[in-house]
């Protein structure tokens, strides 16, 4: 029998505000324990939550952007649950009226485009962080207590693991790029469970799903998802019954791992929270946080492609992030041929990123000193040989890359005569491989180019230099 | 004779004038404490030692700019958190807790130079209408010290009453200003629901606590209202409203007034003696001018099980934090995590508070949220109306504050009837948000009774000016126990 | 009138994280039946086309600047907490 894979994703993304969203604390993370913390965010007795209106702003910015439809009017609940990093034991988020409803975003996977619809955005409040220690007890920071998440919910619309992955790396990009969250899985701004369930091919109902925790990259997420479905094909197969449960990946095993079986003992208990007013949100509201929203992926994408002749792989990874893309914008509008600033971009700049684990913004390169370096090619100024040793300086220490060359002498030798006197030089001190390359021998001529080069280290113009010396040794 | 009996304005002039100083005041309140609490035992903790401190940097200060309450001593509930003085909620959760900062309402008394002199004693969580479920110790009411002073606000009340302090801050879910205010013979305002900030008030059901004042007079109540009363930040839950000077409208005239008496108010299960006293307190304010007209609160007689049914939800809800983690009761030699949660809540919660936080946790769960939490919102909607259309066609609304005068300690309210009767009266007010004050109107075998006027949203003005006007023409408030007599 | 049972007090008292003993369930069974029924009066009141009243007030849109304020100290948090370290406070695990 075959199975067709039915996933549903559960999103959480940290908000990047200055304060909690119930309370006026520091929202930042890697901050000491404990010194980041309100009255509030201890539940201390007497303590009432009060919103944070970037918060608002922020939940209502990120759903216009994933296509959702703004509430009119939304209010915060109680989630009811003990645990020792939830002080209140309950979590104010948002049940029946959440911020955003009703959305979608495209993906391409394998050439071919899929949306997948997002049932809802809520806001809600993020826990406090409990360390296990291996001597019998936990211990509670509520630093991260407060801190303001969305919760973004798919409709089980995604059908493999890729769709998954495709999914996630849309989803980051366009919520960084609406600067609310700086999406970062290492450091937890974004986290993602996945509820997974298999059905026979053609079948309309789903099967039983489980809840797979404890994905902590974007790759986890795929392989995590491609082992459970193994497991609960296995499972089908030898005609047994997949339980409701939430499972766990392990990443040195690659496998999942069950943590507990669903049952009815989970009862959060909602209510509506009386300390805070509802809230209720005019067009007015609405379009002044839609006016603040950036050219988002899709649109720059498809730019990029018509309006810059890019192809669409560029246009793809140049989209990836806001930062490689804004930067690029800006190369192109210094007066950079954009195909040029995109092979650079993908090419030199990426492979030093890699290299050096590091962001662009971590870098001295600044979109003017790359394309002042691109038109010092194009114009011939420079070899893109030199253009390597320029590209390094403003990577390393910034700068201009037309400053960089006349410092460091690296003008490329293009007078004619200059270069005549230095080949005749070569000539008279080579005669032999004259003789090789009348001979027939053409390794010769290469052999006398890298004399050219190295008697003017490496400034000479190439195709000149190759011109004057067949003319130069025909004389002979 | 004491200090302590005295109106605001008495003692403002006394102090104007030299005849004594803030700090002479405040050593006369604990005098009257020292000399009365071993019997009224209306104070769980008592601040001499900062509150003759302030005293006497008060009495330093410039005497421009001092206010009607400049230098005078208050109790506060201890359900409101103080900074640096034990807030128990009177209950063993909390029993050593040391609050980190004041509510809203301490700081602002603070900022009015008001002198706290200690917490007061309460029913545990503000749970109960007697005071007996406070886990520390019952407190007797300064009429007959047989008698309970009533609840929760029992402390409060019965510090007022025995002349122990002049005012106090009492907290108000479902009629536990009032009711003791009614069993003391004091005067106690709850006020509009938003009108003062919950912030720092422990929290029993959120969308219907308040914090409001007891005093001696009407016109001292409406000057300590003056001073908490207002928006603040850290409750989003204050209103906006704007806060008129109470004072001013304490005119003495309510000529024309419309008074609506619901029938009822006066029905079953109300004791014949409170009610003679209320229909004799109507006379009083006919003859002063105001018209009575009989309505009907038709869903009044649901007032107590959509209130048990809210009020315990929420409290389910607000309770959940006294876990024994951060602060509170933590439970000795609990092996782990759950046994932390389950033996805490056990040993430091007592029975009505857990009896509440069951049916609350039973009314929110998926089963029953619908028909019962859901379905008393929706009663409480109705209730609501029912006063807005009275108010349609009249200005308040006058009938008794309690079904009954205060009964013995250790009593057990059999009548069912006076329980509904007792809920119908003050918990209806909490369901809607309305302000009501509750006023002496007479005594019934020395028990002092209550009259309870209640009025529109945000609309305590009229409602001082009403018990003003009565207070004025008759004289229950002049009457002081006999507990309080012979001392200084 | 509903019977409130010993098992619902187990099971609701699960939800609130209080214990109790077989003999305090019959106790609290006892008197929370008597609420159950008081509830149950609520069902004949007619609420078609009523909206649930969830708060007293007609407010809206309360929101505050996000400007950091009022941070506690540390060192007068960890005062009331039975046992703490390094800053954290210390709690037994869950099992």
């Amino acid at each position: 029998m075959n199975f067709e894979t039915i996933v549903g994703l559960e999103v959480h993304v940290e908000l990047k505000t200055d304060t909690k969203i119930f309370s006026p604390s520091p929202s930042h993370y890697g901050a000491e324990p404990n010194m980041n913390i309100h009255v509030k965010d201890l539940a201390y007795p007497g303590t009432l939550p009060t919103l944070n209106k970037r918060a608002v702003d922020f939940g209502m910015k990120a759903s216009m952007a994933l296509n959702c439809e703004v509430a009119d009017v939304m209010n915060f609940d109680r989630k009811h649950y003990f645990y020792p990093d939830n002080p209140a034991a309950y979590q104010i988020s948002q049940d029946k009226r959440p911020v955003g409803q009703h959305g979608w975003i495209e993906i391409e996977v394998e050439g071919k485009k899929k949306k997948i619809r997002i049932e809802r955005v809520h806001l809600e409040e993020d826990a406090g962080k409990l360390t296990h220690s291996d001597n019998g007890y936990s211990l509670v920071d509520l630093n991260r207590q407060g801190t303001p998440l969305i919760e973004i919910v798919t409709e089980a619309d995604i059908r493999s693991p890729e769709e998954a992955y495709a999914f996630l790396e849309k989803l980051k990009a366009i919520i960084q790029y609406t600067g609310v969250s700086d999406v970062r899985m290492e450091e937890g701004s974004l986290r993602c469970d996945a509820n997974i369930s298999l059905r026979p091919l053609g079948q309309e109902e789903f099967g039983t799903k489980t809840e797979l925790k404890n994905l902590n990259s974007f790759n986890f997420v795929r392989r995590g998802i491609a082992n459970e479905v193994e497991r609960q094909e296995k499972i089908l197969l030898s005609g047994g019954k997949i339980q409701q449960e939430t499972r766990r990946y392990d990443e040195a095993t690659g496998q999942t791992v069950l943590m507990r079986v669903k049952g009815s003992a989970n009862d959060y208990r909602f209510i509506n929270d009386p300390d805070l007013p509802e809230i209720h949100i005019d067009q007015e509201w609405k379009d002044r946080v839609r006016a603040e929203i950036p050219e988002l992926p899709d649109a720059r994408k498809a730019r990029y492609v018509q309006e810059l002749d890019l192809p669409e792989y560029d246009a793809h990874v140049l989209t990836l992030t806001k930062e490689m893309s804004d930067f690029f914008d800006a190369t192109v509008a210094a007066g950079a041929d954009a195909k040029l600033a995109s092979n650079w971009l993908m090419g030199e700049v990426s492979a030093y990123l890699n290299a050096e684990q590091k962001e662009l913004h971590g870098t001295a390169l600044t979109p003017d000193g790359l394309s002042s370096m691109i038109k010092l090619v194009a114009d011939g100024t420079i070899s893109s040989k030199i253009a390597k040793k320029v590209f390094k300086e403003l990577i390393e220490t910034g700068g201009n890359a037309a400053d960089i060359v006349k410092e460091k002498g690296l003008v490329q030798i293009s007078d004619e005569g200059t270069l005549r006197a230095i080949v005749t030089e070569v000539l008279d001190a080579n005669e032999q491989s004259i003789e090789d390359f009348k001979n027939g021998k053409d390794r010769a001529v290469g052999f006398l180019v890298g004399q050219v080069m190295k008697a003017t280290k490496g400034q000479a113009n190439p195709p000149m230099v190759n011109k004057i010396l067949l003319e130069e040794i025909k004389k002979r | 004779m004491t200090l302590m009996k005295k109106t605001a304005a008495e003692l403002q002039a006394l102090l104007h004038n030299g005849e004594v100083s803030v700090k002479e005041v405040t050593e006369d309140s604990f005098k009257q404490i020292a000399a009365l609490d071993g019997q009224v035992k209306a104070f769980l903790a008592l601040t001499e030692e900062e509150a003759l401190a302030k005293a006497e940097s008060l009495d330093n200060a410039p005497k421009e700019g001092r206010g009607p309450l400049f230098g005078l001593p208050i109790g506060i509930k201890d359900n409101i958190v103080t900074k640096g003085t034990t807030t128990t909620s009177a209950s063993k959760m909390l029993e050593n807790f040391v609050p980190v900062y004041d509510a809203t309402a301490v700081e602002k008394v603070n900022e009015a130079g008001m002198v706290s002199v200690g917490k007061l004693n309460m029913d545990e969580f503000a749970m109960g209408s007697t005071t007996e479920r406070s886990a520390f110790q019952t407190t007797h009411n300064p009429w007959n010290l047989d008698c309970v002073p009533g609840g929760s606000s029992g402390g409060s009340a019965a510090a007022v009453a025995a002349g122990e302090v002049p005012f106090s801050l009492g907290t108000d879910t479902g009629g536990s200003v009032r009711q003791p205010a009614a069993f003391c013979g004091v005067v106690g305002m709850k006020p509009t629901y938003g009108r003062v900030s919950r912030n720092g008030l422990i929290a029993f059901a959120s969308s219907l606590d308040q914090i409001g004042p007891i005093t001696r007079t009407v016109e001292d109540n409406a000057l300590l209202l003056n001073a908490i009363s207002g928006v603040d930040h850290r409750d989003s839950s204050s209103s906006p409203q704007q806060v008129p000077d109470f004072k001013t409208a304490l005119t003495g005239d309510i000529k024309g007034l419309r008074i609506a008496v619901p029938k009822e108010y006066l029905g079953e299960g109300i004791a014949e003696d409170v009610k003679d006293k209320v229909r004799a307190s109507l006379k009083v304010l006919e003859s002063l001018g105001a018209s009575i007209g009989e309505v009907t609160l038709p869903h009044s007689k649901y007032a107590s099980p959509t209130y048990y049914a809210i009020a315990t939800a929420e409290a389910s809800s607000n309770l959940a934090r006294f876990d024994g983690i951060r602060y509170g009761y933590r439970a000795e030699g609990a092996k782990n995590l759950d046994e932390i949660y389950l033996r805490s809540r056990a040993e430091g919660f007592g029975t009505e508070v857990k009896k509440r936080i069951l049916y609350g946790t039973y009314a929110l769960s998926a089963d029953h949220h619908e028909e019962l939490y859901v379905k008393a919102m929706k009663v409480r909607t109705l209730i609501s109306q029912d006063f807005a259309s009275v108010f349609d066609n009249y200005d308040v609304i006058v009938g008794p504050t309690s079904a009954t005068t205060a009964y013995e300690i250790g009593g057990v309210v059999e009548n069912q009837l006076t329980l509904y009767a007792n809920d119908i009266l003050t918990v209806s007010v909490n369901l809607a948000g309305i302000p009501a004050i509750s006023i002496p109107c007479g005594f019934s075998k020395g028990l002092p009774v209550g009259l309870q006027i209640i009025g529109k949203h945000f609309d305590e003005a009229t409602l001082y000016r009403v018990a003003h006007a009565f207070e004025q023409a008759t004289d229950f408030h002049k009457r002081t126990p006999s507990i309080g007599e012979g001392t200084n | 009138m509903t019977k409130f049972t010993a098992e619902d007090v187990q099971y609701f008292a699960n939800f609130a994280r209080i214990a109790f003993s077989d003999q305090e369930a019959e106790e609290f069974s006892e008197l929370i039946s008597g609420l159950v029924g008081f509830g149950d009066e609520l069902k004949e009141v007619d609420t078609d086309n009523v909206e649930p009243m969830t708060h007293p007030l007609q407010l809206f849109n309360v929101l505050r600047e996000d400007v950091p304020q009022d941070v506690l100290d540390r060192d007068e948090m960890l005062a009331s907490v039975k046992e703490h370290e390094d800053g954290m406070i210390k709690v037994p695990n869950i099992l």
